[in-house]
């Protein structure tokens, strides 16, 4: 009876809706119906949010009969739980924040509600942003629905997961180090992380400033394309948003690809890549030159210092952010403080998870008297170098492409012994963060019945070039369609 | 104090700027609110929120350092400071380390000596304020109010310049005004938006190493400011010459026992880890820019002082004393151009009278209930001898409590002066007739007498007649 | 470079964070390997590189001084675990 509306892709959704094939109504009790039928094996949501989605779903409903119908009109999504979302539990995926009703909504949030979005939930996440893997959530694990023994990446693991498995069309997600692209990646989903600055960071609760970028997570690159087009513009509220115009991302997706110059990392193809996977992104790379694509070795050579660049950085500025969760005004509180500082230091000890607290303790480290050069300077500036790499390499090509992780999905407690063999995951990734570059997830292949992804990167506000190359491949293969057995 | 001493006093002022809305935020910066209604959710620190940097900061700050002859930073970067207390919601208060938005300036002083002594001003930079604690009234707690939190500071920091209490009063009297000059702070000391911390530590004279230093915080007054000073000098240098040593640390003043006493002592010294605000970018002026701002600089006080001397004749601590307060100052020059009457006749009244009044009724200048035009008709009417000096202070009270012009007083109240030199002749020589006792006293050479005579007519007259008349003809009478 | 249990103990100090005994030593094991993998850092030859702070060459945009916000003060103490007649509360600071 279903007209398998949970397969449609949010572009294919939207025309539905147009046709006026089904209503909003229907398509969002379909999937909340789906969540509740599939959500328990995968725990991809710490909030669902039944009521207002069919609330907003019927008033989008009206919209369109009154012929108001904003450009996502009807359509259902959900919010990694990191985006405040007023009056609705907002807990990034910590203990800290588990009983926090934010009072406002990201800027994001609004943006999409605008445009008629219709919100289904709060999807999991590892916990505060902090993980590859989605395992350092306080609300425990998600699942990958291609093998439930396995991570589905992290930290935005639940959109991921959701997406994947077909219970929402789209998940918005953050990516610091690469948590939209990765999860993406080992979910056989579409990753998009714009430009640092593209999409407003007001609401998105911060880990690492100077890095943190809101994106999506579909299932085809027309569909980042869709969302992009709502999220991206400047929003006076961040000093970071820049004010760079908005150009039509769902135009540029049918360019052609050809003559596209393709650089592919002299660096990424070593031993740390799981050989099927670089076979699978090999594959890809052949698709894109057999039509047209012209690839060109280009050389990073302080890539392999991008991940221990990234592990001051960002355990430095969020060591800081952090530090607003003292139980005083809001979040987890400690039982009888004794005085002030066991108030601070219960509540935060009680509060955040291990992974969090060797974070804001690594950052408080390479930041204190005596390190601060040797460490926080000192990243900074091979930062810049990194950045630099980029920028000359972008002299010659046009887009970046290689693997996006180096293996697929691992097994759900595989890495989480040693920090360092988590952190490695992102060692594709990371680097478009550091230079603030966006980058984008496609899928390309299986390895063991498991998903891989290929990794684009693009110069700044280079977001029509990665949908560009991405749709196009897209069209030449169907790994993006594939679809886990027990979700479809 | 020994003079085998040497005083060395750098001073830290923090002065709130009179902006409407907070430095990171747009919530209110209106004074005197209910706890936490002017603290918006940037102001709390709420998860997801960041900060948006207001454009008057940059003014007024840039406005400071040209008034002080300073550079003003073409870019500057605010830092976090990270430390953990109650009243600072994010776990760190964003200021400027490295990169302040004002550096290297200076302003003159008149030290011990009656020298001019140029005070070094190290830098100034931006930063937001902190909330306010209340510790009494909570069972076993104290209440955290955030409505401060985020005012803009303008933090100044003095070069270790100042060798002494008195020389730190000056150079603050002279920040103060120079602040409340621009407009860029009112200067309330009791309302908190200028505060002062002084660092104090002393040396033997000659020896160039600098001692040991103590912060005195809690200072909310001038009088305070300098007993603090003072009291910490002799402590330390009490304690070295019992062979004690400083340590450095934070004391605060107590008024009431007039003494400084160590903090309670935290158990890890601060390591604010300062790195570049990630959620702000270099805040990047222009040379068009600041020039631009040069051009709206009031007159300051010194070349104030100075064209008033010059222009006015006025004596120099008359002028110092008028453009103390640039209200003040202007309205003394409105009178002055209003009157047909000399300047230092003006100046006299002004700092005389009128200030009296408005220190008595705990006024302002802008709230005086006499403007400068009905002022400058009082003087006009002295100088067309129309009343004298003296029945002009009657007039200028009735002035003062609203009952009309200076011309509408001196005809309801009858007091004109008597100037008609037989009229006042005529009683001269009554007086004289009435107390032939003093007039022969006089006339032995007991001149002082003559303000007994004086009296006795002007008691005659209800103090009407012309003091200059009534003089001059008394002595043409008694010879 | 490993850290010592005084090194960890000051910095969990510093953050304000209280590690259960347990916790304690596989934390100074974490936290050196941690440090350890960022040491490589030390090799790379940045000389006279200015350390980048913000991807993004841009400069600080200004608002405009104006009163924007309205406070709903008890929407926003909602969230809170201790407030009194509007003021936040904590254990009673000594100063």
């Amino acid at each position: 009876m279903s007209r398998d509306l949970h397969s449609q892709t949010l572009t294919e959704l939207a025309a539905g809706l147009e046709r006026g094939d089904f209503s909003s109504v229907e398509l969002t009790e379909d999937l909340l119906g789906r969540i509740d039928s599939h959500d328990a094996a995968l725990n991809a949501f710490v909030t669902v949010t039944a009521e207002r989605a069919l609330a907003a779903a019927k008033s989008s409903d009206e919209a369109r009969a009154a012929g108001n119908a904003g450009v996502l009109n009807g359509l259902p999504l959900v919010h990694k739980d990191i985006f405040c979302t007023r009056d609705v539990l907002t807990t990034c995926g910590s203990r800290m924040l588990e009983n926090f009703i934010s009072p406002y909504d990201a800027t994001v949030v609004g943006k999409l509600a605008g445009a008629g979005a219709v919100v289904l939930g709060k999807t999991n996440m590892d916990e505060f942003a902090m993980g590859s893997s989605n395992e350092t959530s306080y609300f425990g694990p998600v699942k990958n629905p291609w093998d439930l023994d396995c991570s589905p990446g992290g930290s935005s693991g639940g959109s991921a997961a959701a997406v994947a498995a077909r219970l929402a069309p789209a998940g918005t997600g953050t990516d610091t180090g690469g948590s939209i692209r990765q999860p993406a990646a080992l979910t056989g989903t579409v990753g998009l992380k714009p430009t640092y600055g593209r999409v407003s960071r007001y609401g998105m609760i911060a880990f690492a400033s100077s890095l943190d970028q809101a994106g999506v997570i579909t299932r085809s690159s027309a569909d980042a394309a869709l969302l992009l087009g709502v999220m991206a513009g400047f929003d006076e509220r961040d000093s970071t948003s820049i004010d760079h115009p908005v150009p039509d991302y769902t135009a540029a997706l049918s360019g052609s690809i050809k003559g596209l110059r393709v650089g592919v990392v002299r660096q990424h193809f070593d031993d740390g890549l799981d050989e099927k996977t670089g076979a699978a992104v090999h594959e890809a790379l052949a698709v894109l030159e057999a039509n047209g694509a012209k690839l060109t070795e280009v050389d990073m050579p302080n890539l392999d210092l991008s991940v221990p660049t990234y592990y001051v950085v960002a355990p430095a500025e969020c060591s800081s952010n952090l530090s607003r969760f003292d139980g005083v005004r809001f979040g987890h509180r400690a039982e009888n403080p004794e005085d002030l500082l066991d108030l601070y230091c219960r509540s935060r000890g009680e509060g955040f998870g291990a992974e969090v607290k060797r974070r804001i303790m690594t950052g408080t480290y390479v930041l204190s008297a005596g390190y601060y050069d040797a460490y926080y300077l000192k990243a900074q500036q091979v930062r810049h170098l990194i950045a630099d790499d980029f920028h000359k390499a972008f002299e010659n090509v046009d887009v970046i492409a290689g693997p996006t992780s180096p293996t697929p999905a691992f097994k759900l407690g595989d890495k989480t012994d040693d920090p360092i063999t988590m952190y490695l995951n992102d060692i594709y990734t990371i680097g478009a963060n550091l230079a603030g570059l966006p980058g984008m997830s496609t899928p390309c292949g299986f390895v063991d019945g498991l998903p891989v992804g290929l990794h684009l990167v693009a110069p700044h506000w280079g977001e029509e070039t990665l949908l560009r190359c991405a749709h196009q491949y897209e069209q030449l293969t169907d790994w993006h369609k594939a679809c886990p057995e027990d979700f479809s | 104090m020994s003079s085998a001493w040497e005083v060395v006093i750098g001073l830290e002022i923090h002065a709130q700027l009179a902006t409407s809305s907070k430095i990171f935020s747009g919530a209110s910066t209106a004074y005197g609110a209910e706890p936490n209604t002017q603290a918006c959710l940037v102001d709390l620190g709420y998860p997801g929120v960041l900060p948006v940097l207001n454009e008057e900061v940059v003014r007024m700050a840039t406005m400071f350092g040209l008034a002080v002859n300073a550079t003003v930073a073409t870019r500057s970067v605010f830092a976090r400071k990270n430390y953990f207390y109650p009243d600072l919601p994010k776990g760190y208060q964003i200021s400027q380390f490295e990169l302040p938005i004002v550096e290297h300036g200076e302003l003159f002083i008149t030290d011990a000596d009656g020298n001019e002594k140029r005070i070094g001003i190290t830098r100034a930079h931006l930063e937001e304020d902190a909330g306010k604690s209340v510790h009494e009234g909570f069972e076993q707690s104290s209440g955290i109010d955030l409505n401060r939190t985020g005012t803009p500071l303008l933090e100044i920091v003095s070069e270790p310049d100042l060798r002494s209490a008195k020389e730190a009063i000056a150079y603050m009297r002279k920040i103060h005004t120079i602040v409340r000059y621009l407009g860029i702070s009112d200067g309330n000391m009791q309302e908190g938006s200028f505060r002062c911390d002084a660092n104090v530590s002393v040396r033997p004279r000659g020896q160039e190493e600098l001692g040991t230093r103590a912060e005195l915080k809690n200072l909310n007054s001038f009088r305070f400011i300098e007993k603090a000073i003072n009291f910490e000098i002799e402590r330390q240098i009490e304690l070295i010459e019992d062979g004690g040593e400083v340590v450095q640390e934070t004391r605060l003043y107590d008024s009431d026992k007039d003494e400084t006493r160590s903090m309670r002592s935290k158990e890890e010294a601060n390591d604010y880890r300062y790195f570049p605000d990630p959620d702000l970018l270099p805040v990047e002026i222009d040379a068009a820019y600041i020039e631009a701002v040069r051009e709206t600089l009031p007159e300051l006080p010194a070349a104030k002082q100075q064209r008033f001397v010059a222009d006015y004749g006025l004596r120099e601590d008359d002028a110092g004393i008028l453009v103390a307060v640039r209200a003040f100052a202007d309205f003394f020059e409105d009178v002055v151009a209003s009157t047909q009457g000399k300047a230092q006749g003006v100046a006299n009244f002004v700092i005389g009278d009128l200030a009296g009044a408005l220190n008595r009724d705990g006024l302002d200048i802008e709230q005086s209930p006499v403007s400068a035009a009905a002022l400058a008709a009082l003087l006009d009417r002295i100088r067309d001898n129309t009343i004298s000096g003296k029945i002009a202070k009657e007039v200028f009270e009735a002035m003062w409590a609203g009952e009309g012009t200076a011309d509408e007083i001196i005809e309801a109240k009858g007091l004109r002066q008597i100037t008609d030199s037989s009229a006042i002749e005529a009683i001269v020589d009554k007086v004289i007739e009435a107390n032939p006792g003093q007039v022969a006293e006089y006339k032995a050479g007991k001149d002082k007498l003559i303000g007994f005579f004086v009296g006795q007519v002007m008691k005659e007259t209800g103090g009407k007649a012309n003091p200059g008349q009534v003089n001059q003809i008394l002595k043409q009478k008694l010879g | 470079m490993s850290l010592d249990k005084d090194q960890v103990q000051h910095i969990a100090m510093l953050a304000r964070l209280k590690l259960a005994d347990d916790e304690f030593a596989e934390t100074v094991d974490k936290l050196s390997r941690i440090v350890d993998f960022v040491d490589q850092l030390s090799q790379a030859d940045t000389g006279d590189v200015v350390p980048m702070a913000h991807p993004l060459n841009q400069a600080q945009r200004l608002r405009a001084d104006a009163v924007t916000e309205t406070v709903d003060r008890d929407h926003f103490q909602e969230n809170a675990p201790s407030v009194e007649g509007g003021f936040y509360l904590v254990p009673k600071v000594i100063e």
